[in-house]
């Protein structure tokens, strides 16, 4: 409580080792896909592999966008001191929606992805390929609808993202309310229209990769997947912030709010999952337990680590209060999601993609890691563009008292 | 002034109040409790009161709920009157969690309202123990015990000091029974 004398025109120097890591992680990621497509065995699982982890990139991003418009419509002022690092990654969102642009493009141009509905006779009754559900839904399942929703919905997405972020530097410059107001009209806006496009836009990016399956909660699970991913990312970026001697105001008051964050929508997410899983398993009816039929058949394993690494991790770590405060506890515990989510896109893709074929090799992991440097090199690199504080934020002064 | 049970400081102001708070400390004067109509921010940390245990409480009603929806079901279903629901096994897990997670919830909601009560002394039908009405009204007010805290004058000095624009010596330590 009380005065304070932060330096609000400190920026965050993106050199040195954190610059380092993310190029060394990019070229790794180079390296795993050129040894992917060098042979034709390891295609589709490259292609899967990019799709996991170029959705990922988009959805925390999309996800930084979420958190900032969450902020802006609940007026929220426990967060106004930390918004620079969502706004980071809502800036990071165009070059996200590029790159998932690209790789469902080169997907399904090359038939590595989404084979299942894009292949040719499935909608033409006289050939032998001929599939009548795939026939069914090709309204809605064809090439150029899919392709002009994903670059519609993610274009929509990294207008508002990038506005927010504008607005707050414009802030920065001139002051007042103005741009407080205007971000929270693109707030309201953009909720609304994140609310209803995002289940879209997961059943079109992963569900429809098996075409025949369908599962109404499936929009939701991904929403929950995205946002609690999300906050732990945000948590981990802070972190580490606050750990290389950045952002003296953040205090664990403001770690123990992300904390709650991350716990609630850790158990939201299996909230979602169970929803999903129990309907299908009680109903037993064959065309949709077919999804938990090939996770349970050949992706056993994966399917439980799912559960542990995002419901029992961190619940039982982050049920204490002190565990929410703590960075180090709260640190790992986001890493755990982080990965615990990746675990979780990959029993989505894999059984419908390459099925009995999946590995857990270089590919995966080397794939991983170059999406990892990539997100951390832009975001980071967006971050050292303004000072590491919004300092016109009409809550500044609650945000920097925040006492829980 | 033999029997005087409790000095209460009663403030207009929750800053005034805080004030003499850190008045009576600095003069190792230890306060009883200190009564407020609304809560103030900090003043846990102020007193020193220790971290409600509630959240412990809460913890171990919710896994009775838990442990006693599961035994339940399991003997409902797999042992006294198995019935083959869907070709699934007679303790199908993933079916209770619903009715699993609705007691833990349950016994959780209603093991804290009742520790609540318990702990605050208060129950429905029971006069509250107030030891100044105004604390409940527009007054913020500071006990100290009399018998622990003999210096009677330097105490009412330092409450009037910090702004006090009332002290009263209670003979019993709560006036809400009658």
């Amino acid at each position: 409580m009380g005065t304070h004398n932060y330096n609000f025109t400190e920026q965050f120097e993106f050199t040195g080792k954190p610059k380092m890591l993310s190029i060394i992680g990019i070229v790794i990621g180079l390296a795993a896909i050129g040894y992917g497509l060098s042979d034709h065995e390891l295609h589709e699982r490259t292609f899967a592999n990019l799709l996991l982890m170029a959705y990922y990139f988009a959805f925390v991003c999309m996800s930084g966008a979420f958190f900032l418009a969450l902020q802006y419509v609940a007026q929220a002022g426990w967060s106004a001191s930390i918004l620079r690092v969502p706004q980071a990654m809502a800036r990071t969102l165009p070059l996200a929606a590029v790159v998932l642009v690209l790789v469902i493009g080169a997907g399904l141009y090359s038939h590595n992805l989404y084979h299942h509905w894009n292949a040719p006779g499935l909608t033409d009754p006289s050939s032998e390929h001929y599939d009548k559900l795939i026939a069914g839904k090709s309204d809605f399942l064809n090439v150029p609808f899919f392709m002009f929703r994903e670059v519609l919905f993610l274009a929509i997405y990294s207008f508002f993202a990038v506005m927010f972020a504008k607005n707050s530097v414009n802030e920065d410059l001139e002051g007042g309310l103005n741009y407080y107001n205007k971000n929270f009209k693109y707030a309201v806006v953009f909720l609304a229209l994140y609310g209803f496009t995002t289940p879209i836009f997961a059943f079109d990016t992963i569900m429809s990769i098996e075409a025949h399956w369908f599962s109404t909660m499936f929009g939701w699970y991904n929403f929950a997947s995205m946002w609690v991913s999300c906050l732990a990312t945000i948590a981990v970026i802070l972190i580490l912030l606050k750990k290389s001697g950045y952002m003296p105001w953040l205090n664990n008051s403001h770690l123990h709010n992300l904390g709650q964050f991350i716990f609630g929508f850790s158990i939201f997410w299996t909230y979602t999952w169970f929803c999903q899983f129990l309907l299908i398993y009680y109903a037993n009816m064959p065309e949709e337990t077919v999804y938990f039929y090939k996770r349970l058949e050949y992706y056993k394993f994966w399917f439980y680590l799912n559960l542990l690494l995002n419901f029992l991790a961190p619940v039982f770590l982050l049920m204490d209060r002190d565990n929410k405060r703590s960075e180090n506890v709260l640190l790992i515990v986001s890493i755990i999601i982080i990965c615990g989510h990746w675990v979780d896109l990959y029993q989505m893709i894999m059984p419908g993609s390459v099925e009995s074929h999946n590995g857990f090799g270089f590919i995966e992991v080397g794939i991983a890691a170059g999406f990892v440097g990539l997100f951390t090199f832009a975001v980071l690199s967006a971050l050292s563009k303004q000072p590491l504080i919004a300092k016109n934020h009409p809550f500044l002064e609650e945000s920097l008292n925040h006492h829980l | 002034m033999g029997n005087i049970k409790y000095i209460l400081g009663s403030f207009g102001d929750p800053d005034e109040m805080m004030h003499g708070i850190e008045k009576l400390q600095e003069n190792n004067i230890k306060i009883h409790d200190v009564y407020t109509p609304m809560p103030i921010h900090g003043i846990e940390a102020k007193l020193g009161v220790k971290r409600s245990r509630l959240d412990i409480a809460a913890f171990f009603f919710g896994i009775t709920g838990t442990i006693t929806m599961l035994s339940f079901v399991y003997y409902a279903a797999a042992v006294d009157w198995p019935i083959n629901i869907g070709g699934k096994p007679h303790f199908a897990l993933p079916d209770f969690i619903p009715i699993t997670f609705e007691l833990t919830i349950l016994f959780c909601a209603f093991g804290l309202v009742g520790s609540y009560y318990a702990s605050s002394h208060m129950f429905p039908g029971r006069a509250p123990r107030v030891m100044d009405l105004r604390a409940t009204d527009d007054r913020f007010v500071i006990a100290i015990d009399a018998a622990q805290n003999p210096e009677h004058s330097k105490i009412d000095n330092l409450l009037k000091e910090a702004g006090a624009l009332e002290i009263k010596y209670n003979e019993r330590k709560y006036v809400s029974y009658e």
